[in-house]
């Protein structure tokens, strides 16, 4: 609830899979809810550099993230602050990458974390995740069976 | 003001807790209960069940009405909505960003492979 935690296989190795994580030639061609273009990508790939990235998606309207790396350890962790520019900023979020070398290629984890849950979650162990997700989707049914009948 | 991004660190703060999240399913199923009602199947004295109310009402997840004598709570949808738009947004553009991820390093993967490395 507190997080978005994705788990993807890829049958490429850690370095290939960082590389294409963190150059610009890699987020050109993937970065993006939708296949619109990018139209900027920066990256400054150290602890403490920056990225920025802009994109355009199918309807026409621009968007733009940027953050500052936190951890840069090629191949197996990448983790770095967002937040997108402009109006549209619900503030500042966490963003984790983790990569382990499986026999197949590579096993990357994506944690998108806000900010601000950074201590509670700390301090509560895991296993509630799984009970929240569950009144989460609850709550979201319900929302829009209300949302409908109105 | 209380903006967007206070809101939902409020959600979430209220959210961590599972004795509040109980009272929320409760409220989910049942769309209004008497304080009475919503303490007696947990296992907490009733002014500790005040407080999670207090700290819920205060993250806008409940209202509570009084009529008489009977304080009735009812659950109000709109913050854990804000919560739930975020997820989805992120959901939506990672899911999508990192099938084309794939794509492109299991290319590069086959493009070093034929170059011997």
């Amino acid at each position: 609830m507190t997080s978005l935690t994705l788990v993807r296989r890829i049958k490429a190795r850690p370095s290939i899979v960082f590389d294409a994580l963190t150059t610009p030639e890699g987020i050109a061609y993937w970065w993006g809810p939708d296949d619109g273009p990018v139209l900027l990508a920066e990256t400054d790939v150290r602890v403490g550099g920056r990225f920025r990235v802009r994109f355009r998606m199918l309807d026409g309207s621009e968007h733009e993230s940027s953050g500052q790396y936190h951890e840069v350890m090629r191949p197996n962790r990448l983790a770095m602050s967002w937040r997108w520019a402009g109006s549209e900023d619900p503030g500042e979020s966490r963003l984790e990458f983790d990569l382990r070398a499986i026999p197949e290629g590579t096993e990357l984890t994506l944690t998108h974390s806000r900010l601000a849950d950074e201590d509670t979650r700390r301090s509560h162990e895991r296993g509630w995740s799984g009970s929240l997700d569950k009144l989460e989707r609850h709550f979201a049914a319900s929302i829009e069976a209300k949302a409908g009948g109105l | 003001m209380v903006n967007y991004q206070q809101r939902l660190s409020r959600t979430f703060g209220a959210l961590v807790d599972p004795t509040r999240r109980a009272i929320l399913a409760r409220l989910e199923r049942e769309d209004g209960a008497s304080v009475s009602e919503l303490a007696r199947p947990l296992p907490i004295k009733l002014p500790a069940v005040m407080k999670h109310l207090d700290v819920l009402d205060s993250a806008g997840l409940i209202t509570r009405s009084k009529a008489g004598r009977t304080v009735t709570v009812r659950l109000s949808p709109k913050p854990m909505r804000e919560a739930v738009d975020w997820l989805r947004r992120y959901e939506r553009f990672w899911s999508a960003s990192l099938d084309r991820l794939a794509a492109y390093a299991e290319s590069k993967e086959i493009e070093a492979r034929r170059k011997g490395r």
